[in-house]
């Protein structure tokens, strides 16, 4: 029977990634089509602390992999041991998260496995020999139906495009192996982490964004976030003029959102933007420019200043309460 | 193409300290794309090409590494692609880099293909530094440097950013993101990752693909545009490099996203409040 290898990812804090569900889910409708059997495989110096959330999550097997070698993440040590593995069980997919880690390690495994790989999957078509995936490509403008025609087909999934695999599936076989970790050329160093009280960007039900029009003035999106235990999010203008850290960047070179509500408050909508959120379920827009590009994308869109708009809206939502 | 995968790395020149960058050339990113009714590519007419942004900021990192640890050290860049790529070649000398590696080839490439070619320009020009940005923004893949450290066998440190801001006054002053160790034989490279900055050290030779971040990129001068008019630029091809570039990705169909219906302006934050609660219901 073919096998759909899927990879979960450990964060630093030892928790389980939650784009890894994403991935699973995709994994599992994969090997549906492809009539396959979805394995998932987790490296780390303790993956047991979360092989009970992916024993759950629909999958046949779930494989540990635990060395101390592995305690920090690095593709060099990681990629030699997921391919081994993946030789091992035949797999004929092997696919991960598009998280920093996943876009790091998967084409370093395909490498490894001499095959081709699709970034950033959105959609699976067709079954067996002719399953195919859709990416996209120019900031999301285009979107491509591709065919990997190597024996063994690599790929990431955009989390946002597949529901979080649920539990109470029925329990997957563990089994624990030992991974063969090779010597790596690179070593880490340290790693420093953006501490937020709110909820994961990619995660989060409501996301409300700052651009420009901020003028590096965060407070009132940030209370706004506050009452409705929304994510902050921030165009590139912003992250490059140093107004708020790199990793709340939404677009095309920052992070992909797709939350229940959107808010955009001074920001413009340049092409880079709207590739990270145009698959929000509401965009609302708040600008002062009438002619700004995210008005074409907004479902609802105010011609105001943003600095009236935002406290408003929190009164007026506070009503609703 | 995976030829040398478990032999050792070429040895390195025991002088100058060398780069080998890449330039790919891309639609300019401020053009609108679109695509063809039929679904076989996009519409070409009225579009500008330029630089790939992330590979101009690897030649301006490339070039900033030379000036401050090796002013006899070498920038050499290298593009795939037909004649026209030679443009961005020419933009790369004029930024400073020294010479250039053309690989001449028409048609479709796939990441694996690319990462062959690079992979044995890499083994003919033996640098010590391979810096290739993150991913070209027309098929937004994120694999190339990744495959090619892979085949080489060498470390990788993806996505080199800077913690802190690009116009700050501070720029000059802080830390490089890239830096070469004491010894000369590691990079240092801080990367931008999930909820922070991680930090890592590759021994060298090593491979960096750059992010957003990492610099601003300089423009050309009028004196480097000129100078770079007699920089060499050394002619190859997939078959005198010895790489089969058969497609192994094959793009069976483009087509445009889904257009979001029309939305509508509202008049007062009441009214928006409004829709929100009870027509779109997610507050």
């Amino acid at each position: 029977m073919p096998i759909v290898l899927i990879v979960a990812e450990q964060q630093p804090d030892g928790n389980l990634r939650k784009a890894s569900l994403n991935a699973i889910s995709a994994g599992k409708q994969l090997a549906d089509k492809a009539g396959a059997e979805l394995h998932l495989v987790l490296l780390g110096k303790e993956p047991a602390k979360v092989a009970d959330e992916l024993k759950g999550s629909g999958a046949k097997v779930v494989h540990l992999g635990a060395a101390p070698e592995l305690e920090h993440y690095l593709a060099e040590t990681y990629a030699p041991a997921i391919a081994a593995l993946a030789q091992e069980l035949k797999a004929d997919y092997v696919g991960m998260a598009s998280t920093a880690q996943g876009k790091d390690l998967m084409p370093r495994v395909a490498a490894r496995l001499k095959s081709a790989m699709a970034t950033d999957i959105t959609a699976i078509n067709g079954s067996g020999a002719d399953l195919t995936f859709t990416r996209p490509m120019w900031a999301g403008n285009v979107f491509a139906e591709v065919k990997l025609t190597t024996p063994v087909k690599v790929f990431t999934v955009r989390a946002t495009e597949f529901a979080a695999a649920a539990g109470g599936q029925g329990a997957a076989e563990v089994k624990t192996f030992a991974p063969k970790v090779e010597a790596s050329k690179t070593k880490f160093v340290d790693f420093k982490e953006v501490k937020s009280a709110r909820p994961e960007l990619t995660e989060a039900r409501v996301v409300i964004s700052g651009g420009r029009g901020t003028k590096g003035d965060f407070k009132e999106i940030e209370a706004l976030a506050d009452d409705l235990g929304a994510a902050v999010g921030a165009s590139r203008a912003v992250c490059d003029a140093g107004w708020v850290p790199n990793d709340l960047q939404v677009g095309q070179t920052g992070k992909v959102v797709a939350p229940a509500l959107y808010i955009a408050a001074g920001i413009s909508g340049a092409i880079q933007h709207l590739a990270g959120m145009k698959s929000s379920k509401t965009i609302v827009a708040i600008n002062k420019d009438a002619e700004a590009p995210i008005f074409q994308v907004a479902d609802y869109g105010i011609v105001a200043d943003l600095f009236k708009v935002l406290p408003e809206l929190r009164q007026e939502l506070a009503k609703l309460k | 193409m995976f030829s040398s995968l478990q032999e050792t790395p070429p040895a390195r020149r025991s002088q100058a300290v060398k780069i080998l960058v890449t330039a790919k050339r891309v639609e300019d990113p401020e053009s609108k794309i679109k695509v063809k009714p039929d679904g076989t590519g996009i519409v070409q007419e009225g579009l500008k090409y330029k630089i790939n942004p992330f590979d101009e900021i690897g030649v301006e990192e490339g070039l900033r590494l030379i000036a401050k640890h090796d002013p006899k050290g070498e920038v050499v860049v290298v593009s795939i692609g037909g004649k026209e790529v030679q443009e961005q070649l020419r933009h790369a000398l004029a930024m400073g880099a020294h010479r250039a590696v053309w690989v001449n080839h028409t048609g479709p490439l796939d990441q694996l293909a690319i990462a062959g070619l690079i992979q044995k320009v890499t083994e003919k020009e033996k640098p010590d530094l391979v810096i290739l940005g993150k991913q070209s923004i027309d098929d937004d893949q994120n694999q190339v440097g990744q495959y090619l450290a892979e085949f080489l066998g060498w470390g990788q440190a993806t996505f080199a950013s800077k913690v802190e801001s690009l116009e700050s006054e501070a720029e000059k002053n802080k830390v490089p993101a890239v830096t070469l160790t004491a010894d000369g034989k590691a990079v240092r490279v801080v990367r931008e990752v999930d909820n922070g900055l991680a930090t890592v050290e590759c021994q060298l030779p090593a491979v960096v693909t750059t992010d957003l971040r990492l610099n601003q990129p300089r423009y050309a001068s009028l004196p480097g545009i000129m100078k770079a008019k007699s920089k060499p630029i050394e002619e190859l091809t997939p078959a005198k490099l010895g790489v089969d570039v058969t497609p192994t990705i094959q793009v069976l169909k483009l087509s445009s996203p889904p257009a979001r219906k029309a939305g509508i302006k509202v008049p007062d934050v009441a009214t928006l409040v409004d829709k929100l609660h009870n027509e779109a219901k997610v507050v």
